[in-house]
């Protein structure tokens, strides 16, 4: 539906978001190939307590040459994990299920990030807070279901340098 | 023929009418000496975080605020604007100490006052929620010119809410707008000019 307001994959973010994690998470969470498929350190962010919802951010490298679909997802501290985008236009953030899951093209990178696409944890069963880690998978039409672990970042976090202004 | 003939003057003559119309506007909208003023804002009352009833902007007694659109089933946009604006007022010091920005939820049948309570416990203490009736709510989003929807989900709901966040003055007069888009230091600076 936003398909013009895709944003092309910044070349480094992959490398960048593995150099902002903390060195003991990259341990199990370095960019792990998902047969052609390269996932990114996925990170979440701190919720407010009561919130039921969060979202989950990674990149997601197709090396292939065929294309592959990120089909749903599960996370352990979620009763229903769904594909979202969402974008802000004209001053109104508009979002929406991906009931048909999230094409990743063959050569191409597709971001989950604040702003755009996400993973989107509902029916939080916990809060989440700074530093914890949360299971899950991303279940991927060819390359399978995959393991990924999603690091708690404070809340506003941006996943990259701009999230750490301050 | 003769038939086809009447209705092109009739257009043609419409036509005249129109532009005689429009020309009529135009020098009224040029020349009246009050400028056009687009209201946008209260007064409204809503339910408060702690179940009080308040009413804008007499609550603020003569103090500039802010009004945000959102809902706590947000993942994204809600927490971040609202982080951000906590920072925002702490980058402003001491002339902000006063400065409330009240966060309305376009949600109404989740957010209960004390959910918008707990929820905003995570932020700046001067983010105050703010939740009514289905209707209330409908009500002081016209006034703001504001668009919500709920957008039905395979588990449920979320909404489209719009994201910008209104500044009113000492007067409770719509005064501008800060955009999630922008830097810090242009929206610090609008904050500090509201302030002055």
């Amino acid at each position: 539906m936003f398909n013009s307001l895709k944003i092309a994959g910044a070349a480094g973010t992959l490398m960048l978001a593995a150099a902002l994690t903390p060195a003991s998470a990259q341990m199990h969470n370095h960019p792990a190939p998902a047969g052609t498929l390269m996932l990114s350190p996925a990170w979440s962010r701190a919720t407010p307590p009561g919130a039921k919802v969060a979202g989950g951010y990674i990149t997601i490298e197709n090396k292939g040459t065929a294309a592959d679909r990120l089909v749903s997802a599960t996370a352990d501290v979620a009763g229903v994990v769904e594909i979202h985008e969402m974008a802000v236009i004209d001053g109104v953030m508009r979002m929406r299920a991906l009931e048909k899951g999230l094409d990743i093209a063959p050569g191409g990178k597709v971001e989950l990030k604040p702003g755009g696409y996400h993973i989107m944890f509902i029916d939080l069963k916990r809060q989440l807070k700074e530093g914890d880690s949360v299971k899950g998978e991303l279940v991927f039409e060819k390359a399978g279901r995959k393991p990924v672990e999603y690091r708690v970042m404070p809340i506003g976090a941006r996943g990259d340098m701009s999230g750490h202004k301050h | 023929m003769a038939q086809q003939a009447t209705v092109l003057r009739i257009i043609r003559w419409g036509a005249w009418a129109l532009i005689a119309l429009l020309t009529a506007a135009a020098i009224y909208v040029l020349t009246r000496s009050e400028p056009p003023k687009v209201a946008i804002g209260g007064p409204f009352t809503l339910t408060a975080m702690d179940g009080a009833r308040v009413s804008l902007p007499d609550a603020e007694k003569g103090k500039p605020f802010a009004v945000f659109f959102g809902f706590t089933h947000c993942p994204d946009i809600c927490p971040t604007a609202m982080y951000e604006m906590g920072q925002l007022l702490k980058a402003g010091g001491s002339a902000t100490d006063d400065f409330r920005v009240y966060f309305v939820s376009v949600d109404p049948e989740r957010d209960t006052p004390e959910q918008l309570r707990l929820y905003l416990s995570a932020f700046d203490s001067r983010l105050i929620g703010m939740t009514g009736t289905t209707d209330e709510i409908a009500g002081v989003a016209r006034q703001h010119r504001a668009f919500y929807r709920k957008v039905p989900t395979p588990s449920g709901y979320t909404m489209d809410h719009t994201a910008t966040i209104y500044l009113f003055d000492r007067k409770g007069s719509f005064w501008g707008t800060l955009d999630s888009n922008e830097a810090e230091a242009p929206r610090l600076a609008k904050l500090q000019r509201l302030l002055k």
